[in-house]
């Protein structure tokens, strides 16, 4: 093989096969297998140990569309996964961007579950200012949101009667693009001790295994692989709980078969990342070949 | 109908979008250049509504809450670097913001990120993990110690510390291509479900 030629490979052809590497899996299936990993498995427990009916779990939705791919699947698995349990949900949004993206979520799996807003779940929306408003909860939920996102007052819903401050708060999970479940840890977490697990992409999973070590983070869901790993957790669940069995009974079998495929959202997508896995670490190899053989031969 | 609509507006700004990767062109260029025009605008109206009317506007003007004069006028000196002449205004509301926020980090961001990073490393060697963060931990610092000439058991212990900091980058790589790839399967999904059907 013409080494020479190998290491001035033309970069299109490259994306050409990582292109291939993803959509032929989406298009057949191989079903490779999801491990799960402790940071996930931590994360489940812990919304797990929330009693129903009882204190909301808060989750803060601080991503743009952008991070939709990995973080969304997350945001769907967390919200059934509270909803098939009966635990409420408080729903708000730090990032400018994140409101719509909670309220499409939010309002889909609630309607899936016949959850009624303002009594199984209350949607604060967004509130500019990060550690201000992580501040400001600390000392009260109801001066920090005077109204929830379709302009209520707070007062007046009645899920909310009983929630002041993150006392009442069993646990966060906030799920960022960014650096912002560091600042949960930092204000909420250093200041008012309160449990908090973070879902983040990919890019910034490494960044947080730190905290995880120091119990700063409960638990951790990282990248598209997380949300695989949670969406099959939550998938078992209800099948030990029995929801998808009167899922199967009341619904037909068309309409059954399409909310399978949105539950396994983020699964379907690990296929394709597995074989471009493969296709990059086969260039790699390739790349490291070239250059070794090419430099020996120099010499 | 609207949903068909915008659909095939997305799918083909994507293809437009994925066609710099053969090289770049007008398609590239005009999806770009509408990607930036509508944010901008996007983002103007979003902060208007939501940040600037519920938080400054409607408490100053329809309460009659005074104390809201101070954030406006702190606003207007900000807004006064754009006239070169007097732009020196707009230091002063900088100073205020840099002066709370660096009130509001240091102590949180000392013990979030320092404290209680360093009370969890010092932790008695009896199991491996603790063995390898302990060398890991010890072997890095020793990198970054400057003030000796790494040479002799110094440089040796200096340059094992490297090879943790090159796993430590290879491991947070590898989370970046894998999140990368994550971006183009979410991409792909919507060309093939969304806008072809090919998929379930």
């Amino acid at each position: 093989m013409n080494l020479e030629k190998l290491m001035r490979i033309d970069r299109r052809l490259i994306f050409l096969l990582i292109a291939l590497a993803v959509i032929f899996p989406l298009l057949f299936p191989i079903g490779l297998p999801t491990h799960l990993s402790k940071p996930v498995q931590d994360t489940f427990n812990a919304v797990d140990s929330i009693p129903p009916d009882g204190p909301p779990l808060m989750l803060s939705i601080d991503y743009d569309p952008a991070a939709m791919p990995e973080l969304y699947p997350m945001t769907l698995a967390i919200l059934r996964h509270c909803f098939s349990r009966n635990i409420r949900v408080l729903v708000l949004s730090l990032h400018r961007a994140g409101p719509g993206i909670g309220e499409m979520a939010t309002t889909r799996i609630a309607k899936e579950y016949g959850k009624k807003e303002g009594e199984d779940y209350v949607y604060l929306g967004f509130k500019p200012g990060f550690g201000a408003v992580i501040l400001r909860m600390g000392e009260d939920i109801h001066g920090a949101f005077l109204t929830d996102y379709y302009n209520r007052p707070i007062g007046e819903i009645p899920m909310m009667r009983e929630i002041h401050n993150y006392d009442d708060i069993p646990l966060v999970i906030c799920l960022s693009a960014a650096a912002i479940p560091e600042l949960w840890m930092m204000y909420a977490g250093s200041r008012y001790h309160q449990t908090i697990a973070a879902g983040v992409t990919a890019v910034s999973a490494a960044d947080y295994y730190p905290f995880l070590q120091t119990d700063q983070l409960v638990g951790l869901i990282g990248g598209l692989k997380g949300a695989s790993e949670y969406e099959k957790l939550v998938n078992e669940l209800e099948e030990r709980l029995g929801v998808d069995k009167k899922r199967k009974e009341s619904l037909s079998k068309e309409e059954y078969e399409k909310l399978q495929v949105s539950h396994s959202k983020a699964s379907a997508g690990m296929d394709s990342q597995s074989i471009a896995h493969l296709v990059i670490i086969a260039f790699i190899v390739i790349g490291n070949v070239a250059y070794f053989a090419q430099r020996r031969r120099k010499r | 109908m609207f949903e068909t609509i915008g659909i095939w507006i997305a799918a083909l700004l994507t293809l437009c979008i994925f066609s710099f990767l053969y090289k770049d062109n007008p398609f590239y260029k005009f999806a770009e250049h509408l990607f930036i025009g509508v944010s901008a605008g996007y983002w103007a109206c979003y902060y208007y509504h939501n940040v600037l009317q519920p938080n400054l506007f409607v408490p100053l003007f329809q309460e009659g809450r005074p104390i809201f004069i101070i954030p406006l006028v702190l606003g207007i000196m900000m807004l006064l670097h754009l006239v070169p002449k007097i732009s020196w205004i707009s230091r002063w509301p900088l100073a205020f913001i840099v002066g709370t926020y660096a009130g509001y980090y240091l102590i949180t961001y000392l013990q979030t990120n320092a404290l209680e990073q360093v009370t969890a490393t010092l932790v008695p060697l009896v199991t491996f993990s603790s063995v390898v963060l302990f060398v890991g931990v010890t072997t890095g610092l020793v990198y970054f110690f400057f003030s000796k000439e790494h040479k002799g058991t110094f440089g040796g212990i200096a340059k094992f510390g490297i090879w943790f900091l090159m796993i430590a980058f290879g491991a947070s790589f590898g989370y970046t291509v894998m999140a990368r790839i994550s971006l183009l399967i979410g991409r792909m999904t919507f060309l093939l479900k969304d806008w072809l059907h090919i998929i379930q």
